[in-house]
């Protein structure tokens, strides 16, 4: 067995195989829900029913989708630039303790003014939070995989340390958690009677903002070489050191932003549950996107849909909800097949 | 010569998609007999001998050794048959020694001893026969490039083949152990053994083959009895044209460009350093560096290119002490430069043919603006420079990996020369293309020498040294000898310079 690069491969298929691996992740999924001794078809529709069915089903998907984009973002940007961050689910963290530090009634400012403030803080401190582990691996050769996953359980540990100690809310009945951010920083509610929040349309905003750096400045063309061929980026002169701290700062800020997000969109108040791994799946969502920033947002939707439909799905009909675990493992893995498949054809001998 | 010949192949097809790699090759070899395989790059050479050796299966026609049919896609079955093959790079395990080596895969799996003993007396027995000497015991790490050669073919003799391929031989010797290497495979084929050898060089083929075979898009177009034809013949039925000869005009030498003084460098690896170099370039001269590769070419080519800073020493460009040694420096200094690593180094090979043209000027102002890229700009540049540099590909934006070697070599040279250096720093800059594609590169650089630019140009080839330079310096461990004018210096005293011998380290420039 031998594998060829294809010479060209049609826009279609470009689009097309992707899709198609979705469908056959969703047809290995199906026998585990034969298995568990329900239909596959009433199976997935209602799981589409309980994400898309209705203005609060959508409403929901969205408002999942939201921090996955973040993050996404976040993933999508340094592994272009083949700086592996791990450490999304810690600078999610980072940027909702900034959030919970300046937002619980440090500073009062009118929310037109309050709600920026805490983004840009908060993304500046998840972009500083990464420029440790680079840092260590420009100056001293340290693996980034490592210590970018290490210091998510470093920030988790911290968090646990406040929630339970300086930071503990008094009101809050002994629960673990900080005091509520204050009116001002909430994020207002987009649809009336539902949890979809401005935080939506800043990570459209953000994703279309990526995806234009990325393709009409010299800071995306920098990235893009530099990740691209770091030998023949540092041969033709480009500055190298610098796109690799401007990467950091950028991946670290929007996985942060992800944290500010959904602190000041949804829950309101810090906890140790903030995120149900929000960073992690950031990575499988920029994957599934190719590191495209615009598919990040596709990709984030096709996740957070999975996760809303398959909870409902749960409700409805037996089935545990770790099928969508199970669905979004697979059609990683499927979709990584085919974009393999569309750049090489397998020939047998 | 007996009647049925050793090896013969006939009507060999071999296709890759579009590609007709071979196209009905028949040929035979006789006891005995040295045939030369000539060809440009992608003539089809290295399938042919793929396909002899049983690491691709022909689509068509058949491979017998002694009039028996060699069963396809099998190499343990033309190691059995006889037929050994010498890889242009070495497939020698270093850490351990030369019997060691070539005991590698004649061992019984489950020996419970090795039979070091009889192999020390077999090996020693072939080399007294070949007249083939290296010490058994020695490490191959300690070995020098032509030494190992003698290992592979050793190697190779231990498995009692009776066909020896070797492929590109040359490649990595000095003039003095290719004389030594053509005098033992004499020495074989004078016992019995057949040998066949893949080169592109055509005074080897004149000087050592019996017979030669030439191919082109896959077909063999000229078989001869060497004595019969001559360098031109062959090297027109190879191109399949007249070669373009590069023209050449020298002129005065203008004020001085490049003046390294007493440079000194370390190694990143274990490999020699710079030591107190000294070597002067000026305007309209082109400075051959001549060097069998390891002896600190390449850190002396990381040097120019603004890659590694130097211990000690100073860089002077155009009069200016350069202080700080970086790639920006040197692309702002006027130092154009040409890395033997095309697809590592030099370009940028998943981005496109337009972006690899715009990595050294897309901060230019014209070409962006408060950090926006100007994609007018940048997109008529490069139309404009892969026509004037005659690179051929699908378009602006098609991916440079897709390119061939020649085309890849095209688009550094625009990139460098479209900025008009003072400086040129070529290494190894035909390295691996094809005849038409080395004359381009040579014209090119003929050319921007005449405009004006002065030029390091580091190569293994003396051919290439001879056919482009001016002066010459040998390098050998890490220092460079004082420089010999082109045309007065011979090929011999350049060879022993090469392999350390009668050096003068003063170095002056």
């Amino acid at each position: 067995m031998r594998l060829e690069p294809r010479e060209s491969v049609a826009l279609a298929w470009q689009i097309g195989a992707p899709l198609l691996a979705v469908i056959a992740s969703m047809a290995v999924c199906s026998g585990l829900i034969l298995w568990a001794g329900a239909s596959p078809l009433a199976a997935w529709g209602l799981l589409l029913k309980g994400a898309l069915g209705s203005t609060f089903a959508l409403t929901e998907t969205l408002t999942r989708a939201t921090p996955l984009i973040f993050t996404g973002l976040a993933a999508a940007v340094a592994f272009r630039a083949k700086l592996w961050n791990i450490g999304g689910e810690g600078q999610f963290y980072v940027g909702a303790c900034m959030a919970t530090w300046l937002g619980t009634g440090m500073i009062t400012l009118p929310a037109w003014l309050m709600i920026p403030f805490l983004f840009l803080s908060g993304a500046l401190a998840g972009g500083l939070f990464l420029l440790i582990p680079t840092w260590l691996k420009t100056r001293l050769k340290v693996d980034e995989v490592v210590t970018t996953l290490l210091l998510n359980f470093v920030v988790l540990l911290v968090v646990n340390w406040l929630v339970f100690g300086p930071w503990k809310d008094p009101m809050a009945m002994g629960w673990p958690q900080a005091a509520p951010v204050i009116d001002q920083a909430m994020l207002p509610v987009l649809v009336p009677k539902s949890s979809l929040h401005l935080g939506f349309i800043l990570a459209l905003a953000c994703a279309f903002l990526i995806w234009w750096m990325m393709r009409f400045t010299i800071w995306g063309f920098e990235i893009r070489a530099v990740g691209a061929s770091l030998k023949a980026s540092t041969f033709a002169g480009m500055p190298v050191q610098a796109t690799i701290v401007r990467t950091a700062l950028l991946s670290g800020g929007l996985a942060a932003m992800a944290g500010v997000t959904e602190l000041c969109g949804v829950k309101g108040y810090l906890t140790l549950d903030l995120s149900p791994g929000f960073g992690y799946s950031g990575i499988v969502v920029a994957m599934l996107a190719a590191l495209h920033p615009l598919g990040v947002v596709l990709s984030a939707t096709f996740i957070a849909v999975i996760y809303i439909g398959a909870d409902s799905m749960s409700r409805a009909i037996n089935i545990s909800n770790y099928i969508a675990d199970v669905t979004t493992a697979v059609s990683l893995l499927t979709v990584l097949l085919a974009m393999f498949l569309t750049r090489y054809r397998i020939r047998w001998k | 010569m007996s009647i049925t010949p050793l090896l013969r192949l006939s009507g060999i097809t071999k296709t890759f998609g579009p590609l007709k790699a071979n196209d009905d090759i028949s040929l035979t070899l006789a006891q005995g007999e040295m045939l030369a395989l000539l060809g440009e790059n992608g003539a089809g050479k290295t399938t042919l001998m793929s396909i002899l050796f049983g690491h691709y299966v022909a689509d068509d026609g058949s491979v017998e050794v002694l009039g028996r049919p060699l069963p396809p896609g099998s190499p343990r079955a033309a190691l059995a048959a006889g037929i050994g093959m010498v890889h242009q790079h070495f497939t020698l395990a270093d850490n351990m020694t030369v019997l060691e080596n070539i005991m590698l895969g004649t061992e019984p799996l489950w020996a419970f001893r090795r039979g070091s003993a009889r192999a020390r007396a077999k090996l020693g027995s072939l080399m007294d026969r070949f007249r083939l000497r290296v010490d058994p015991g020695a490490k191959v790490r300690a070995l020098s490039v032509g030494e190992r050669q003698r290992v592979e073919i050793l190697k190779v003799l231990y498995r009692d083949a009776r066909i020896l391929i070797l492929d590109e031989p040359t490649a990595v010797l000095t003039p003095q152990e290719s004389d030594h290497l053509f005098a033992t495979l004499r020495e074989l084929v004078n016992q019995g053994v057949a040998v066949i050898f893949i080169t592109h060089k055509l005074r080897e083929v004149m000087a050592a083959s019996d017979r030669c075979v030439v191919l082109r898009h896959g077909r063999v177009v000229l078989e001869a009895a060497t004595k019969k034809t001559s360098a031109e013949e062959l090297a027109r039925a190879m191109v399949g044209a007249s070669i373009p000869q590069a023209t050449r005009v020298t002129l005065a030498p203008g004020e001085e460009v490049l003046f390294l003084d007493r440079v000194r460098a370390d190694a990143p690896d274990r490999g020699p350093g710079l030591r107190e170099l000294r070597l002067s370039v000026r305007a309209h001269e082109i400075l051959g560096i001549a060097g069998v590769s390891g002896n600190g070419q390449a850190l002396l080519a990381d040097l120019l290119s603004g890659l590694v800073a130097p211990t000690g020493g100073s860089v002077v460009l155009r009069g200016q002490t350069v202080s700080r040694l970086t790639p920006a420096a040197m692309i702002r200094a006027g130092v154009g430069r040409v890395p033997d690593d095309r697809t590592g180094t030099g370009l940028v090979a998943d981005m496109t043919v337009m972006e690899n043209l715009s990595t050294e000027i897309y901060r230019l102002p014209g070409f962006s603006k408060r950090g926006m890229l100007n994609f007018k700009a940048l997109a008529s540049r490069a139309a404009q420079l892969m026509d004037v540099f005659d690179i051929r590909c699908a378009g602006p934006n098609a991916p440079v990996r897709k390119l061939s070697g020649g085309n890849m070599q095209k688009l550094i040279l625009a990139r460098v020369l479209s900025q008009g250096p003072h400086l040129i720093l070529a290494n190894q800059p035909t390295w691996g293309l094809d005849v038409g594609a080395t004359a381009a590169v040579h014209q090119h650089l003929l050319d921007a020498a005449r405009r004006g630019a002065g030029i390091v140009l580091i190569s293994e080839d003396l051919d290439e040294l001879f056919e482009l330079s001016d002066r010459i310096q040998v390098m050998y461990q890490g220092r460079l000898s004082a420089p010999e004018n082109t045309a007065t210096v011979d090929r011999a005293k350049l060879g022993l310079m090469m392999s350390g011998q009668n050096v003068d380290t003063r170095g002056a420039a």
